[in-house]
C-alpha cells in the first residue's frame, strides 16, 4: 500500500501543565522522595537524581559520636541542588514533634517541615488530633507545615484551618507498599481543600503512583518504594514516568466507564 | 578527651545521652571541634534550648550538668 500522509506535518503540542506551587514556592517536580532505607548512599544519590525530584525529605537524629554509623545525609546530597524537607518521623507526642521541628529549622535551610505525629507504633498511623494541634502551634511560629495525615476529610479540613500549607494524606500505611486503598477519600480531600494535596506513604510500584496522580492530587511523596526496590534507580525512572503519566491522564480527563461494549470501528460499510 | 583531669577539675556533661567530661571553661564550639563535628552541619540543643547562633558557639562555656543534644539530618521519608 502506498503511504500517502495527509495529516498535519507535526504532532499537536500538548498544553503545558501548571507548575506545582506550595506555600508560594514553585517546584519543578510533582514527585517528592525520601532518603531513608537505601542499601547504599551511592544508590540513594543515583535514584534521587533519576527521579527528577526537587523536594527530598530528611529526618532529624542524634549524631553518632562514635561514628559507628554513616554520617549525615548532607555529606551525600548537595543541599543547593535539592529542597530539603525535614520530617518529624518517630514523634509520638506534640511536644516531641515541636522539638524536632524547631531543631530542623535551626539547621538553617528553610522553615518547612513535614509534620508527622504518629499515633500507633504498629500501624504508624497518624494521630490526627496531635497533628492538628502541632500544626497550629508551628504555623503560628512561622513554620510552613506540610501535614501528614489519614485519608480522612475532616482531619484534612482541620489541618487546613490550622494553617497547613499542604495536606499529605496517606495512600496506605508507611512502608506498606499496599498502594492507594481509598481513591474516593483522596479525591474528596482534593476536591474540598484549597491547599495542595500531596499523597504521602503507601505507594509500592509505578501503577500505584499513576493511580494516585489520576485522582487529581498535586503531588506524591515516596521513599520505600524506591529504596527497597530490587533496582532503585530503574524504579525511580518508572516512578517519574508514572507520575507524569498519571498527571497527564488526570488533566486529559478519562472516558466514562460503561457496563456495555461500544465498538471502536464503524458499524457501517461492512461487506455484504 | 580529658580523662587525665581529676574528678574535681573535670566538668561532667551528658552528650547525646552519654556521660562525658570536659575541662572547665570548654565552650560548645570547642566540644564540637573535639568531636570533629562541622558546626554548619549540626544543631546543638543545650538543656532543651536550641543554640541558634552558630557564630556564638565558641563563646558559650559549658556548665556542670549540662545536657546536650547534637543532631543532624539523616536519611528519612
Amino acid at each position: 500500500m502506498t503511504a500517502t500522509h495527509v495529516g498535519p506535518a507535526a504532532p499537536h503540542a500538548v498544553a503545558a501543565d501548571d507548575p506545582l506551587v506550595i506555600g508560594g514556592r514553585r517546584f519543578a517536580s510533582r514527585l517528592m522522595v525520601g532518603t531513608g532505607k537505601y542499601r547504599s548512599n551511592d544508590e540513594m544519590v543515583a535514584a534521587i537524581g533519576v527521579s527528577g525530584a526537587e523536594v527530598v525529605t530528611v529526618a532529624v537524629r542524634r549524631v553518632d559520636l562514635d561514628r559507628t554509623k554513616d554520617e549525615g545525609v548532607l555529606y551525600h546530597l548537595d543541599p543547593s541542588r535539592f529542597f530539603l524537607l525535614a520530617n518529624t518521623a518517630g514523634c509520638y507526642t506534640v511536644d516531641d514533634t515541636l522539638r524536632y521541628a524547631r531543631l530542623a529549622r535551626a539547621a538553617g535551610f528553610n522553615e518547612w517541615v513535614k509534620l508527622e505525629v504518629i499515633g500507633d507504633q504498629e500501624s504508624l498511623l497518624p494521630d490526627a488530633h496531635g497533628t492538628i494541634e502541632a500544626t497550629r502551634i508551628l504555623a503560628a511560629e512561622g513554620f510552613k507545615v506540610m501535614a501528614y495525615t489519614n485519608d480522612d476529610l475532616i482531619a484534612a479540613l482541620r489541618l487546613e484551618d490550622a494553617g497547613a500549607i499542604a495536606v499529605m494524606p496517606l495512600a496506605s500505611p508507611i512502608g506498606s507498599g499496599l498502594g492507594l486503598l481509598n481513591p474516593y477519600a483522596i479525591r474528596t480531600i482534593k476536591h474540598r481543600l484549597s491547599v495542595p494535596i500531596v499523597v504521602d506513604a503507601g505507594v509500592g510500584t509505578a501503577s500505584d503512583a499513576c493511580l494516585v496522580m489520576e485522582q487529581g492530587v498535586d503531588g506524591i511523596l515516596m521513599n520505600t518504594a524506591l529504596a527497597q526496590a530490587q533496582d532503585p534507580v530503574r524504579m525511580a525512572r518508572a516512578m517519574r514516568l508514572a507520575v507524569d503519566a498519571g498527571r497527564d491522564a488526570y488533566l486529559a480527563g478519562r472516558m466514562p466507564r460503561r457496563e456495555v461494549a461500544v465498538p471502536s470501528s464503524p458499524t457501517t460499510g461492512l461487506l455484504g | 578527651m580529658t580523662s587525665q583531669l581529676s574528678a574535681e577539675a573535670a566538668l561532667a556533661l551528658v552528650v547525646n545521652g552519654e556521660p562525658r567530661t570536659v575541662a572547665p571553661g570548654t565552650t560548645v564550639g570547642a566540644l564540637l571541634a573535639s568531636l570533629a563535628l562541622d558546626p554548619r552541619l549540626v544543631v546543638v540543643e543545650r538543656n532543651r534550648e536550641i543554640l541558634r547562633d552558630r557564630d556564638a558557639l565558641g563563646r558559650i562555656a559549658l556548665e556542670p550538668g549540662d545536657v546536650l543534644e547534637i543532631v543532624h539530618f539523616v536519611g528519612g521519608g
